[in-house]
């Protein structure tokens, strides 16, 4: 190991500290080596049980550094019951009162836009993509509560490298499903309907950006948006589309539904940032759903909700005050 | 003729039973323990952990629907009393206007405590910065002193007519409380339930309002309440 002087204080080398996905990763390693041989043998499969509730989907260990959290899961049961889904109302127990009437199958998914090899996918054509992986995500709301996630799918990357984006695919965009048949609050003119999200090309390539089909080991209840939406771990949970029909791949920075909605509340990036207040409210800190105690102080909420070390640099140089 | 006088006599005999029902020792005990339960329920819900996902937004918005619901019910008893002819509505005004603000003191405790953790500093940016919370803590600020003056002391001191001149505030509160959750609402466009209270609210004051407007010409008469 190098180390470096600096006015009295010896440090290690930047480049030679052990990212801290490495070293959760070796954490982990060591915890089930010593949990015996009984897990010792099975390192590949997930560490969270099934609900049982729906359909199983398992998915293995993921390997992508900050992919699997240390803090503890949050409950199955405040996961699909506390949800934002305004497709099915816009109160926190609408979608799990109301998605019943959405029908993950059959289901397609229109790849379209700057890509070699567009076309309509077939959800089973989807699952059958890339290997399911486990991972284990900080979910933080704009609102200002979080939760932890273990979410099943794989990298959105996997399936971009497929269809041969072109030079000028610049920045990827989420259309929603919206059917008054299967969405009441489509009703309400909450939003202009479909729901629509995007990301920068690198953000969308990048291996924490996740296209989800489960949690908990099985495929997505309908109220988190079954049965295929994004994950986007760094940016608050509205950048993640939910029961994605579309995605297109554009050259301008496609508009985002919020931003349509309320621009100087809602910019393109919305990543976490504890240092940048939403207009109406502090986001310096939050509550985590099910685990902090009713009297308990609010979390301090972190930089890119923790990710800042595999993150980070794709906002190098960039204002985040600006770019909110 | 005859079915006229026997439907008016009913009407008189049903407005009699009401009254002398609500002058029995039992009525004010029955509306305290009434309109405690939903205290009684949302401490329970705080207990035993019926209170969903997040308990803490639970809490600050139930006390905050009951202290709407209450106050559309303290500003119901004298529009009832006055069409009905229950005339003894009036002993529970009182302790409905006293229930309001312990909802109100409620609400506002539960937002300094568990959205803020009664940190002050963060307390007053946040009054600061978010206008709805201005409002909502100003409609609240407003109940404390006819909280205070509620007592029969407190109206003899002030004199009948002062007393009730500060007791108007109770119209400020009610619409800055309207304001309150109407922001609360806009940010999500959802304002079913806020049109609810919205009504109740439009038809409570309007016919103060048209009372005040009809009763105009005779000024010199004592104004009513």
């Amino acid at each position: 190991m190098h180390l470096l002087e600096d006015r009295g204080t010896t440090h290690p080398v930047t480049s030679e500290i052990t990212p801290r996905g490495v070293y959760l990763a070796r954490r982990r390693l060591l915890q089930s080596l010593a949990a015996g041989a009984a897990l010792a043998a099975l390192p590949a499969l997930a560490q969270v049980a099934r609900p049982n509730k729906l359909a199983a989907l398992p998915g293995s260990k993921s390997a992508v550094p900050g992919a699997l959290v240390m803090d503890k899961p949050t409950a199955y049961a405040d996961v699909t019951s506390y949800n934002n889904f305004y497709e099915f109302g816009t109160d926190k127990s609408d979608p799990a009162r109301n998605a019943g009437s959405l029908k993950p199958r059959p289901w397609t998914v229109a790849i379209e836009g700057e890509i070699k090899k567009p076309g309509v996918y077939d959800l089973d054509a989807l699952l059958k993509l890339a290997p399911m992986e486990e991972r284990i995500y900080r979910l933080r709301c704009v609102e200002g509560w979080s939760m932890v996630v273990p979410w099943v799918g794989y990298s959105l990357a996997e399936l971009i490298r497929k269809v041969e984006p072109t030079g000028n695919a610049k920045f990827v965009q989420f259309v929603t499903l919206a059917d008054k048949a299967q969405m009441p609050g489509l009703n309400q003119a909450v939003l202009d309907w479909p729901y629509v999200e995007g990301l920068r090309m690198d953000e969308a390539m990048h291996p924490l950006t996740l296209l989800a089909f489960g949690l908990y080991g099985e495929v997505l209840p309908q109220q988190n948006g079954a049965p295929v939406r994004a994950v986007v771990p760094w940016k608050y949970g509205f950048k993640s589309g939910k029961s994605i029909v579309k995605i297109r791949f554009v050259e301008k920075q496609p508009k985002t539904s919020w931003e349509s909605a309320i621009a100087s509340e809602y910019g393109f990036y919305s990543n976490v940032n504890p240092h940048v207040d939403h207009p109406r409210w502090s986001q310096a800190t939050e509550r985590r759903i099910g685990e902090d105690g009713l009297f308990a102080k609010k979390r301090p909420t972190l930089m890119f909700n923790g990710y800042e070390p595999q993150v980070g640099q794709l906002y190098a140089g960039m204002d985040l005050k600006k770019f909110y | 003729m005859q079915a006229w006088t026997s439907r008016s006599s009913t009407d008189a005999t049903a407005r009699i039973d009401v009254n002398r029902w609500l002058l029995r020792r039992e009525a004010k005990p029955v509306l305290f323990g009434l309109a405690l339960l939903p205290f009684a329920w949302l401490f329970y819900g705080a207990w035993a952990n019926t209170l969903g996902a997040n308990p803490a937004e639970a809490l600050i918005r139930g006390t905050g629907d009951w202290t709407l619901r209450l106050l559309c019910l303290t500003l119901a008893i004298t529009p009832l009393r006055q069409l009905s002819g229950w005339s003894a509505l009036a002993r529970m005004r009182r302790m409905l206007g006293l229930f309001t603000f312990f909802y109100g003191l409620l609400h506002f405790l539960s937002f300094a405590w568990l959205d803020m953790g009664f940190d002050f500093e963060a307390i007053v940016k946040d009054i600061g910065k978010r206008p709805f919370i201005l409002v909502g803590a100003t409609a609240f600020v407003l109940m404390i002193p006819l909280a205070g003056t509620s007592f029969n002391r407190a109206i003899k001191a002030l004199g009948a007519r002062r007393w009730q001149l500060l007791h108007r505030l109770v119209y400020a509160t009610a619409l800055l409380a309207l304001l309150h959750f109407f922001w609360m609402r806009a940010a999500k466009h959802n304002f079913a339930e806020w049109s609810v209270y919205a009504a109740v609210m439009a038809a409570l004051l309007g016919w103060r309002l048209w009372h005040w407007i009809a009763a105009r010409p005779a000024r010199a008469a004592p104004v009513r309440g």
